[in-house]
């Protein structure tokens, strides 16, 4: 293991926390233009959680340790997750201690904390909040493993540098079945990061929110820190979806010149990523709670097809 | 070497019974009897496990013959590596929450005697392990029969509840049934061994050398297949447990989710990888799909309870499920000659029977601790104990984050290595197994994340919020004994979790003595640093760099952005302007799983009945209003309910043979006596 | 044309109508399901042109010309002008819930897979692999009109049937002998009509649509 893979990983890890936000921020601008409105730049969010940082905390009485911890085991699970995603190079010395069961499992203990946290205070919308992110999360895990197993057949690995290695010097162009599970995946992920028709981020209307219930005694620093792992969380999945699917432009190695173009090729994909989610954010109606049960189970559906294809066809 | 790891556990053995004996010496003085009795309990598990971890360590294999029993059977006794690895689980929990229960059971000080309880409680941990290091039909059945006797005066333990001697009526119903099953398993078997006549084909050595049909070995297999499953709690012959598990005394639950239902599992693996030896693939496929139905269903079911150990019981029945798909996985990759695979899938399933061991052990002994503090079982009562139980409640938390599988608990490591052997199935011959078991795959990940939502509501309704009940009791924490107990065995989660290597390495001899293979050639290559079951590049995880790297970041984002320490302030909850809020407006353990009840609702049969009772003549303004729920299971009706009722329908006619005149029943007799003479002329 | 790079399209194209079968047992919508059943029509031309291509078989190209015309154009317009003039366009009723349905769907596909893998070992063909794709379209628009109760969306399912069966004999053997193709079109086309002619009775007789209405013509005893 050499020094500068180090220094590569680290590189990711501040592009990670550096760069999430404006992501967020790029997708909010063109929400704004494609509603006609005029929108509030792409530097908002990073003015939002200085506001945030700067802001005493305001704690409920009866608020406990787990209330309090929950902040940084979730802006720490997901800064850890970008330590494993493959965003400029796959040569990454924290890759292999964890595949990408781990990734899911890493998202599962953010979520684990901040639904206990949502029911700390005993008030209706915390409580809420966890039993449906709770049952969201349910139902998506299998689909999203189903969907990732189907890539990891192909490649024969569960290690995602692996994969993306794989998928890269793939000799297949149509492969339906990774055509099935990236279909899968986008439906995964919008309901994984809480994105319109599964939740919407922008809303505090007590009966559409769920992420945002759990998370509505939250103030200060902590509420800086959630929503920053929010924001790093959806970059996360956009990371991931990217290594998976198109891995084009990723680095197979550590030097210079490939990781700057690397980082190049990354801000371009999130750039159209970012036109494609505010279509779909536009395109669509918050759906019922209970409409999920087939918005994902379609997504379970077509990560099955996937891999029954991929038996069958390829 | 002075002694041999069988001498060891034979004296722990001997030592519980030494305390059966001794224990109702101390009968006048109840705390001394609980401080002495469980000390030397504790002292005989700590036996017991050093010989179960040496026989593993080692490999090695002792037997012995005791001649006892009946003349021409002596009861022979055996360790080998199996043995040792479940000796070790039965004895390292059975260690943690017999320290436990010199706390928890003073609790009964004043209320009962307690000595039954602890004379049970020995013969029970005795019956477990001879039932383990047991090596002949006879010998495993008797210490099957101690150990299913006692538990069942252990689950009647507090018989003035009419619900104790019901779950316990039912327990032994359901046991008895599994042991004739076991019984004719092991008749065939040993039938087959050397003929009818003779009764030297009873060791289990003379079932290793014999050479079985097919048919007679399905016939055996399926039978000590159900026999085993009905004690092991496998969906459908699981509802004793939901009954039995929640009204034992909690140090008794502990053991008895923790590890009594391992024999079960015990007894599969010994059944069909050693003594019958060869199988074809579909009884894996058998043992796989009630492993996934007990997993999704029982899962399902925990979800729906409020009964707090009533949810326990019914998540290890899913446990059981997750234990029984690595098994099963084992045996459909051992009848195709893969024996890497195989070996994989049993190492998944027997690091998953050790890590529920712990976890269950620890979720039901902080349970305890809750029931002893508040004496509430239900759920929809409890609420805000985090802050009056300060060691329970973190303690209790370790155990739901080691079952809900999430890293770095050990929980995680045996799902991890599951889906490793169900990535791996894609190399089976048969296209349809090829297709179907990556489907297993995701009922496995269904359940993961439903029991992850399961545990987040027995955490979060118990501890969390505030309490729901009409007044709080004088909640206090449970005492240093009790502590230990949890704090043991939430340290065995984590290092299980976060050093599998080692563990692995340690239990690799078991695969290779059943399939002839080890995994850990592979595990091992790259370093205890790394778990890398089949190659590196195939997939790896490695515990320590986890934890340490979750450890590491959560400190260094607490360091680096806990900006201006000292300015927080504390606030009543917000109430939305309300101010009336008060506890009973949480959301209840019934509204939490509305949702997943809502989706999964047709695998049960539910009442739901809201009844309003309108103020005077306004009715969009309710006085009052009641919620019935009522959830039953399915499998009551579809499979109990027609025994049942069958039952009593020809004891009903049976009935009529009684006359209560002594004429009738000599011509029963003579009836009997020539009907007898006839067949046998 | 690379012979790899052909099979790989053709896997694809079989992949799409595999995926548009399972959207037209979840979708609700008739205008949906017609919409989905003409793409569906086109997947199959395009295959049918690209094997013949591949194959060298020149028949071919006027099957899956026929295809277009036929099932991509003339049929669902009818089906269209049909659901107008009958006002049927509401959701659609079924027997059995919709995860339901595609639950029973994957296992018809593992079940097809299970039942063509002998096949597909023994055939040299570029198509041979989406022998079972074409099966298991046959069982679900057999499916689908099991589980739907709607007299339109049944004969669709019977268009879908049609469809795999052709799929299948493209995939298996290249196609059939013209002459049987152009009379099984033929039929297709007539078929649709009778069944049109039929809806407009059945609609006049019963005021509905409902299969189930049938149900009243038996005797009763």
């Amino acid at each position: 293991m050499k020094l500068y893979t180090f220094v590569t990983e680290f590189l990711q890890l501040i592009i990670l926390i550096g760069i999430a936000p404006a992501f967020t921020g790029w997708v909010r601008m063109l929400k704004c233009w494609s509603q006609g409105r005029t929108s509030a730049g792409l530097f908002q969010p990073y003015r939002d959680l200085d506001k945030l940082f700067s802001k005493d905390v305001l704690l409920a009485d009866n608020a406990t340790w787990i209330f309090r911890f929950t902040p940084y085991l979730v802006f720490g699970t997901a800064v850890l997750a970008g330590g494993i995603i493959p965003m400029l190079t796959v040569d990454l010395p924290i890759a292999y201690a964890a595949d990408v069961i781990v990734l899911v499992a890493l998202f599962a203990i953010a979520r684990f904390f901040t639904a206990l946290a949502g029911m700390d205070m005993g008030t209706a919308f915390g409580g809420m909040g966890s039993s449906r992110e709770m049952t969201i999360a349910s139902l998506a895990e299998p689909a999203m493993l189903m969907a990732i197993f189907t890539v990891s057949l192909a490649s024969k690995s569960t290690s995602l540098s692996q994969m993306v290695h794989v998928i890269y010097s793939g000799q297949y162009v149509f492969r339906p079945s990774i055509a099935f599970a990236l279909i899968a995946f986008i439906l995964i992920a919008l309901a994984e990061t809480g994105r319109i028709p599964v939740d919407n981020p922008a809303t505090h209307l007590e009966l559409t929110m769920i992420h945002e219930a759990m998370i509505l005694e939250y103030s200060g620093r902590h509420l800086a820190l959630i929503e920053w792992a929010g924001m790093m969380k959806l970059f996360l999945f956009v990371m991931l979806g990217i290594a998976v699917f198109a891995p084009w432009g990723i680095a197979s190695s550590g030097d210079f010149i490939p990781i700057l173009s690397a980082f190049f090729f990354m801000l371009l994909k999130l750039g159209i990523i970012g036109i494609g989610l505010v279509l779909i954010e536009t395109g669509l109606a918050k759906m019922r709670i209970f409409r999920m049960t087939e918005f994902l189970g379609s997504a379970f559906l077509l990560a099955t097809l996937g891999m029954l294809s991929f038996f069958i066809l390829e | 070497m002075i002694f041999t790891p069988l001498e060891i556990i034979s004296f722990s053995v001997l030592l519980l019974f030494l305390s059966v004996l001794f224990v109702p010496l101390l009968k006048g003085n109840q705390r001394l009897l609980i401080n002495v009795s469980f000390m030397l309990i504790s002292l005989a598990s700590l036996l017991g496990l050093a010989g179960g971890i040496w026989a593993v360590g080692g490999g090695i294999t002792n037997k012995l013959v005791l001649p006892l029993g009946l003349s021409d059977l002596p009861f022979h006794l055996r360790v080998d590596p199996l043995a040792g690895f479940f000796l070790t689980v039965i004895c390292l929990l059975s260690f943690f929450v017999s320290l436990y229960s010199i706390g928890y059971v003073k609790g009964y000080l004043g209320r009962r005697p307690v000595t039954s309880l602890i004379v049970f409680y020995c013969l029970f941990l005795a019956g477990m392990m001879m039932v383990v290091i047991a090596d002949d039909a006879l010998f495993f059945l008797i210490s099957w029969e101690v150990m299913a006797a006692a538990s069942y005066f252990l689950v009647m333990f507090e018989d003035e509840n009419i619900e104790n001697r019901k779950a316990a009526f039912l327990y032994m119903i359901i046991a008895h049934i599994g042991a004739i099953a076991i019984l004719l398993s092991f008749g065939i078997m040993a039938g087959l061994t050397t003929g009818f006549e003779s009764f030297s084909g009873y060791t289990f050595d003379a079932m290793r050398q014999a050479e079985f049909p097919l048919k007679w070995a399905t016939a055996a297999f399926l039978l000590a297949f159900f026999g085993f499953a009905a004690k092991a709690g496998v969906i459908p012959l699981h509802v004793w447990l939901p009954e039995a598990h929640p009204v034992a005394p909690s140090n008794v639950s502990a053991l008895m989710s923790g590890v009594m239902l391992k024999t079960a599992i015990y007894g599969i693996i010994r059944v069909t990888f050693d003594l019958l030896g060869s199988f074809p693939w579909w009884w894996g496929a058998i043992v796989l799909i009630l492993g996934l139905i007990s997993a999704v269903m029982g899962v399902l079911f925990a979800l729906m309870q409020s009964d707090l150990k009533r949810l326990l019981a019914y998540s290890s029945v899913e446990n059981i499920g997750i234990i029984l798909i690595g098994i099963g996985a084992s045996m459909i990759f051992t009848s195709f000659q893969m024996p890497l695979l195989a070996a994989l899938a049993l190492i998944a399933g027997l690091y998953h029977t050790m890590n529920h061991a712990m976890f269950k052990g620890l979720l039901f002994m902080g349970a305890g601790a809750v029931l002893h503090a508040t004496g509430e079982r239900n759920m929809e009562e409890m609420g805000g104990l985090i802050h009056r139980m300060k060691w329970t409640a973190p303690l209790f938390l370790i155990g739901c984050v080691s079952i809900s599988a999430l890293p770095p608990f050990n929980g995680f490591v045996s799902e991890w290595l599951t889906f490793q052997a169900f990535l791996l199935s894609p190399a089976l011959p048969s296209p349809m197994l090829k297709l179907l078991i990556p489907l297993g795959a995701a009922l496995l990940a269904l359940t993961a994340a439903l029991s992850a939502a399961c545990f987040v509501k027995a955490f979060g309704i118990t501890f969390m919020g505030h309490w729901r009940g009409a007044s709080m009791p004088r909640v206090h924490e449970a005492d240093w004994p009790m502590r230990s107990g949890m704090i043991l065995a939430s340290h065995a989660c984590l290092l299980l979790g976060v050093l599998p290597t080692f563990f692995i390495d340690w239990m690799d001899i078991i695969p290779q003595q059943l399939i002839g293979t080890k995994i850990g050639a592979s595990s091992g290559a790259y370093g205890w640093l790394w778990l890398t079951p089949i190659a590196p590049e195939r997939a790896s995880y490695s515990g320590p760099i986890v934890f340490l790297g979750i450890l590491f970041v959560v400190i260094a984002v607490y360091l680096l952005l806990h900006v201006r320490p000292g300015n927080i302030q504390r606030a009543p909850i917000w109430d939305c302007g309300f101010a009336k809020l008060n506890e009973r407006m949480q959301y209840s353990s019934a509204s939490f799983s509305m949702p997943i009840r809502r989706i999964f609702g047709f695998l049960f049969k539910i009442k739901e009945e809201v009844k309003l009772t309108p103020c005077g003549t306004h009715k969009p303004f309710p006085k009052r209003l009641n919620y019935h729920l009522k959830i039953r299971d399915r499998f009551w009706g579809w499979l109990y309910k027609p025994i049942v009722d069958s039952s009593f329908w020809v004891a009903r006619h049976v009935g009529k043979l009684q006359q209560g005149r002594i004429q009738a029943y000599l011509i029963y007799s003579f009836i009997t006596i020539i009907i007898l003479l006839l067949f046998s002329r | 044309m690379d012979i790899n790079i052909a099979s790989q399209i053709t896997s694809f194209l079989a992949a799409l109508v595999l995926l548009t079968a399972f959207a037209m047992l979840a979708q609700r919508r008739m205008y949906g399901l017609v919409n989905l059943f003409a793409w569906q029509g086109l997947f199959l031309s395009i295959n049918t042109a690209i094997v013949g291509f591949v194959a060298g078989k020149h028949h071919l190209y006027i099957s899956s010309v026929l295809t277009l015309s036929l099932k991509v154009i003339l049929l669902p317009y009818i089906l269209h002008v049909l659901i107008r003039r009958l006002k049927v366009h509401k959701e659609v009723e079924m027997v059995v819930n919709i995860p339901m349905t595609m639950l029973i769907g994957i296992a018809l596909v593992i079940f097809s897979y299970h039942l063509t893998a002998p096949v597909m070992e023994l055939s040299t063909l570029v198509t041979r692999s989406t022998l079972a794709v074409a099966l298991a379209t046959v069982m679900i628009g057999l499916l689908m009109m099991i589980t739907r109760r709607h007299a339109v969306t049944q004969i669709i399912g019977f268009l879908a049937m049609e469809n795999g069966l052709f799929f299948a004999a493209t995939s298996a053997t290249y196609g059939m002998p013209l002459v049987v193709e152009l009379g099984v079109a033929l039929d297709i086309l007539i078929a649709a009509f009778i069944f049109g002619i039929f809806f407009f009775h059945i609609n006049t007789t019963f005021d509905s649509l409902d299969v189930d209405q049938m149900a009243r013509l038996k005797e009763e005893d």
